[in-house]
Order: structure tokens, then C-alpha cells, then sequence
């Protein structure tokens, strides 16, 4: 355990969830317009509600585990990146549902 | 407000978004939950890291359970926590997961890059899960 403890996690996210661009052909990463769109504005939601909970002390980091660099309104990096390789990994798991099955999404071509 | 009481909030406000704002109505769809199924199993592992080894610490006065101990791991399931976490990040977490999948398909279906779909899987991928 080290102050990369938190940043270790994410890497596992997206270590763990790779695999399914090439194996099941998601082509997220290879939409890289349309994700970033995506996550940017989770990222700005979501470090909203952050940045509340962490004024209100809902919670807190151990410093021992987190990289110690701050962002804006005492958000640590670390919890940022969680808002960008969360998203990346529930779309990843997403689209490779919908490539193993077929299944309607709801962005198809309307006939 | 407390962390419970906006949680809650947050997933009443993800429902409306998706079946009524921007009409993705992904909470209406199979490969939505069957997805959701999946990131939710290992959320409750990462998560279970994140809180079991104290990285993130709550406070008892914003959650249904009570704050995590100084020098031990809390709760692993009981005191309102389930796998180490507060059971209101289960609701943090649908609606981290539901907001990203609404944005991205609603671009989608705006045209941004619907372009290539996904799939089909590998052949090996294809034997793996006995698809013919």
C-alpha cells in the first residue's frame, strides 16, 4: 500500500476490461470522439457531487493511499480519474453485451 | 444533505433523465441490466478495495451506517454497508453508470460516431460462450 494505492485500482479497472475492445470488438476506445464526449460531462457532474461531499466531509481520503495531488475544490486527482475510467469501463461492459447478443440499444440507424 | 438523501435523489433524477429527458429509456432495455448485472459485481470488488483498505473513509452522520473505524476495516456486510461500502455508493454508483450510458448513446443516436457498432466478437470468443 502506497500513495498509488487508489491510482493501482483504477489501472486494474482498465486492465481488466481491455481485453474486451479486441476480443469483443466494443470499438469504444476507437470512438474516441463520442467517448470523450461522454465523459466529460459525467466528469463535470459528478466532481460537482464531489466536491459537495467532500465540503460537508461525507467523506474523506487516508493521504497514505492517495497521490496527494489536488485539483479544483479539494478533489483529489485521483478521484477525477475515477469519474473518467469508471464511465470508460461501464461502456466497455455495455458494448460487449451488445456484441456477444445483438441486443436493440437504442442508437441504431431509425429506418 | 446527507450522502443517503442525495444518493436517492440522484437515481430519481437518472430515471428521468433517461425515460423522459433525453428518451434513451436504456432502463427499459436487456442489455442495459445484463451489462449492469456484470459492472455491478465488480464494483462491489474495486469498491470493496477502495473501502475495506480505508481509502475512502465515510462519515456516519451522512450514510444509514456508521463511520469507518480509525484503525480497522468496517463492516463487511451489516451496519449499512455491503462489502465494505456504504450501500448508498450502490446508488452513487447506478447513477454514475446510468448518466455515462445515456449521454453516450443519446450522442449515438445523434449521428457522433454511431459509426462502427460493436461487435461481432472474436471467433474464439464466440466458441468461449458456445455461440454458434
Amino acid at each position: 500500500m502506497s500513495k498509488y494505492a487508489y491510482l493501482s485500482v483504477l489501472l486494474g479497472c482498465l486492465i481488466g476490461t481491455a481485453w474486451l475492445e479486441y476480443f469483443l470488438r466494443t470499438k469504444v476506445y476507437r470512438r474516441t470522439i463520442r467517448l470523450v464526449l461522454t465523459v466529460l460531462p459525467v466528469v463535470i457532474v459528478f466532481a460537482i457531487w464531489d466536491a459537495y461531499a467532500i465540503a460537508q466531509g461525507h467523506w474523506t481520503f487516508d493521504s497514505r493511499y492517495v497521490t496527494g495531488i489536488t485539483t479544483v475544490a479539494n478533489i483529489p486527482l485521483d478521484e477525477i480519474l475515477f469519474f473518467v475510467v469508471i464511465p470508460i469501463c461501464a461502456i466497455l461492459s455495455f458494448e460487449a453485451v451488445r456484441s456477444a447478443r445483438n441486443w436493440e440499444a437504442g442508437d441504431e440507424e431509425t429506418k | 444533505m446527507t450522502y443517503t438523501q442525495l444518493a436517492i435523489i440522484g437515481v430519481l433524477v437518472v430515471i428521468a433523465l433517461d425515460l423522459f429527458v433525453f428518451k434513451t429509456k436504456l432502463l427499459k432495455r436487456k442489455v442495459f441490466w445484463v451489462s449492469y448485472s456484470i459492472v455491478i459485481f465488480f464494483q462491489l470488488v474495486t469498491n470493496g478495495i477502495l473501502t475495506g483498505f480505508g481509502i475512502v473513509e465515510y462519515d456516519g452522520d451522512a450514510i444509514i451506517g456508521s463511520s469507518t473505524p480509525k484503525d480497522s476495516a468496517p463492516t463487511f456486510i451489516g451496519d449499512g454497508r455491503l462489502v465494505f461500502a456504504p450501500i448508498e455508493d450502490l446508488l452513487f454508483g447506478f447513477c454514475l453508470v446510468v448518466l455515462t450510458l445515456i449521454i453516450w448513446i443519446w450522442l449515438g443516436r445523434k449521428g457522433v460516431q454511431r459509426e462502427p457498432m460493436s461487435g461481432p466478437p472474436r471467433k474464439s470468443v464466440n466458441r468461449f460462450l458456445g455461440i454458434k
